[in-house]
């Protein structure tokens, strides 16, 4: 199987200073926040890719990047062997964008509640021009709601029907590649399993390819093929998902899952984690998880780990074995 | 046994709409006794913070108690008002809010805030107000609690913050403690934190702690018992193994299995159809029956099943893993 996507060192700064005069004011230097650090990950076609992480870590700056909402710092993304930084040809980088759409977490925020869902979900066809005829109401009754619908607005819908009309909207340009932050994260789980199951049936149907970004192991767990775990920007893990699941490398791997609170783990008793997620405009020198490592020796502190393969795991830790 | 420290008896809540009168809790019944965690849980809008916000008596007007009883320690609490309401709060039930900023004064130190509470419900010094404000910041785990006193609520994280909210809820030493979502925002290794300090305050301290949550893993590693609300009623109340793994009522036996589990693999997630209804768009009867594959025409009609409907645990006419366990 081939890579449909390959990231490669991909690495976001954002300046988060203050403005110019209070910096003089309080002496403050520029405040620089690497919230993407040096990424590379390959996506195979028709597969689920997850980027797991906490709060922070860098995964929908990953996603913006991918759909062109935020241009990388450093580092390129190439799909199809298109790469969409360097590529001359416009006409080229445009196929190839339309062929990439993107889900987001909140079905309330993501649909402008003046529109008839008729038009939110052609728009973006209809702004290239194409034809828009009957296609809304295709795509209703291929996400599970009704032809009739699409007269209605977003706030005749529950939640679980908007993420569905954002699904069909997603779906209008015929993609090959969705970008899913957090699709069911403001579900209820009586109706995110309504929404998964889709996904997946959209998947085989279509041919689909995602990149499945969550904070939840055991959604991940269900989605994905491939898992990808970030730590203050950095990717720090990455395995199949049975292989991550049953033989975590990373110390930080290790911690998530253990805190991860588990519905058959009835009064579970375990020490938990120490520390929090330090400061993403200072993070710590050398392996940023480091200073909450219970195995860190002096060269993490140091020295960068670089992702290196053990098996069909690759992971960034100077200890993993 | 011993007098429960929480005992709401068929508690109704109601507001008043253009459209007609909405009733986010319907005749709501439970107890938590001294050193106990029970668990609410429930989708958005099913009435689990209405429910908290009743017994501690910050309901936002129009809502307000219109039938039942909340009895604190034996003692019927839900007629107070005013001064004698705002007394009982914070000095024997304190509540903890899902954004530790809704429960901080940002203007005032944590060192500070916690004084002027223990001051306010303790009959203590000046000096031993202090002593206790630091002793409460370290056992609920801020390290250097002695230099961190002077610090304003923005100087710490957010997991830090939360942990003061639980300092300031617990320094009067409350019998209750409601905990609206207290982990909702937090990353899980911080959740775990606080949700191991909430259990070993609760035993060690033999506080009755109401933990509402909508994340059923949380539910199961922290809580003794556990409601789970539907459309403002309560559908199931029981041991929380017993609930998470024997489901009486068909919406928890749903909810449970369209959880993605480790153990099931790759296999399709089982769908509940359709959402839990508007306020004010209940079906008569079970508010559950057009979601549920065992609705009979009983279920249709009104009055709808209630607690009692099987020994006290679920409110349905047709719940499920009624067979009564071997005797062995
Ligand atoms: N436009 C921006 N300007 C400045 N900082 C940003 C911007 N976007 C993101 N960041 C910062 O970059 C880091 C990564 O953010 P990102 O949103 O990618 O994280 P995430 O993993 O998606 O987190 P969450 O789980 O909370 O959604 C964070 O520290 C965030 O504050
Ligand atoms: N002022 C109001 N007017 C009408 N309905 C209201 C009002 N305030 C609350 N409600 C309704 O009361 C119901 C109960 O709300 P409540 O906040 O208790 O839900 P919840 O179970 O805590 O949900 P969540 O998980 O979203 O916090 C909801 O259906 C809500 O829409
Ligand atoms: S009472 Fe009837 S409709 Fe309601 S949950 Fe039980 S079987 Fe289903
Ligand atoms: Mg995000
Ligand atoms: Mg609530």
């Amino acid at each position: 199987m081939s890579a449909l996507i390959k990231v490669e060192g991909l690495t976001r700064v954002f300046d988060v200073s203050k403005p110019w005069l209070n910096r003089v004011i309080e002496r403050k230097p520029r405040a620089l926040l690497t919230a993407v650090s040096d990424v590379s990950f390959e996506i195979e076609e028709n597969s689920v890719y997850a980027l797991v992480g906490e709060s922070g870590s860098g995964k929908s700056t990953i996603g913006k990047i991918m759909v062109g909402l935020v241009p990388p710092s450093k580092g390129k993304v190439e799909v199809d062997g298109v790469d969409l930084a360097t590529e001359k040809d416009n006409a080229k980088v445009e196929a190839v964008r339309a062929e990439i759409q993107m889900i987001f977490q909140d079905p309330y925020a993501s649909l402008n509640p003046r529109w008839r869902v008729r038009n939110i979900i052609a728009e973006p066809v209809a702004a290239k021009g194409g034809d828009t005829k009957g296609l809304a109401e295709k795509l209703l009754e291929q996400v599970g709601l009704s032809a009739a619908d699409a007269s209605k607005y977003p706030h005749e819908f529950s939640g679980g029907q908007r993420q569905r009309i954002c699904i069909a909207r997603a779906l209008a340009s015929n993609p090959k590649i969705i970008v899913c932050d957090e699709p069911t994260s403001a579900l209820d789980v009586s109706v995110q399993s309504q929404v998964l199951n889709l996904m997946t049936d959209l998947r085989e149907e279509l041919g689909l390819t995602y990149l499945f970004i969550s904070h939840d192991l055991t959604v991940v767990q269900h989605m994905a093929d491939k898992i990808g775990v970030l730590y203050l920007g950095r990717l720090v893990e990455e395995a199949p998902r049975d292989r991550l699941f049953s033989a975590p490398k990373h110390p930080y791997t290790q911690m998530l899952f253990d805190a991860a609170p588990r519905m058959d783990a009835f009064g579970r008793e375990v020490e938990p984690p120490k520390g929090e997620i330090p400061d993403a405009i200072n993070p710590p020198p050398g392996c940023a998880f480091h200073p909450r490592c219970p195995i860190a020796i002096d060269r993490c502190r140091t020295e960068r780990p670089l992702m290196r393969p053990i098996g069909d795991t690759r992971v960034a830790c100077h200890r993993a074995e | 046994m011993s007098t429960p420290v929480l005992s709401v008896r068929d508690l109704v809540v109601e507001i008043p709409t253009r459209h007609g009168i909405l009733r986010p809790v319907d005749h709501v019944s439970y107890d938590i006794h001294a050193g106990e965690i029970l668990g609410v849980v429930g989708e958005s809008g099913a009435g689990k913070s209405m429910t908290g916000n009743a017994v501690i008596g910050l309901l936002d007007p129009p809502a307000r108690i219109t039938v039942g009883q909340i009895l604190l320690s034996g003692e019927p609490v839900h007629a107070l008002k005013g001064e004698k309401l705002r007394r009982l709060r914070g000095k024997r039930m304190a509540m903890i809010f899902q954004d530790p900023l809704t429960s901080l004064n940002p203007l005032l130190t944590v060192g500070e805030q916690l004084e002027e509470t223990i001051l306010e419900h303790m009959n203590v010094s000046q000096a031993e107000a202090r002593r206790r404000a630091v002793a409460q910041l370290e056992e609920v785990g801020i390290p250097a609690a002695e230099a961190r006193i002077g610090s304003y609520p923005h100087e710490f994280s957010g997991g830090m913050r939360q942990r003061v909210v639980i300092a300031l809820a617990l320094c009067a030493e409350p019998e209750l403690v409601i905990a609206d979502e207290p982990t909702t925002a937090l990353d899980v290794s911080v959740q775990a934190q606080i949700i191991a300090l909430l259990k070993r305050l609760c035993r060690e301290r033999g506080v009755a702690v109401m933990l509402v949550t909508h994340d059923m893993g949380v539910i199961a590693e922290a809580a003794d018992r556990v409601a789970v609300m539907y459309a403002g009623r309560l559908a199931e109340l029981g041991p929380v193994r017993e609930v998470l793994t024997r489901a009486h009522h068909p919406y928890t036996a749903g909810l449970m299995a369209s959880t993605p589990l480790a153990s099931q693999g790759r296999k399709r997630l089982v769908q509940i159809p359709g959402a839990m209804p508007r306020l004010g768009n209940l079906p008569q009867g079970c508010a559950f029956h057009p979601r549920c594959d065992r609705a009979q025409d009983v279920c249709r009609r009104d009055p709808g099943p209630t607690l009692d409907a099987y020994r006290g645990r679920a409110a349905c006419w047709f719940p499920l893993n009624t067979e009564e366990k071997a005797a062995t």
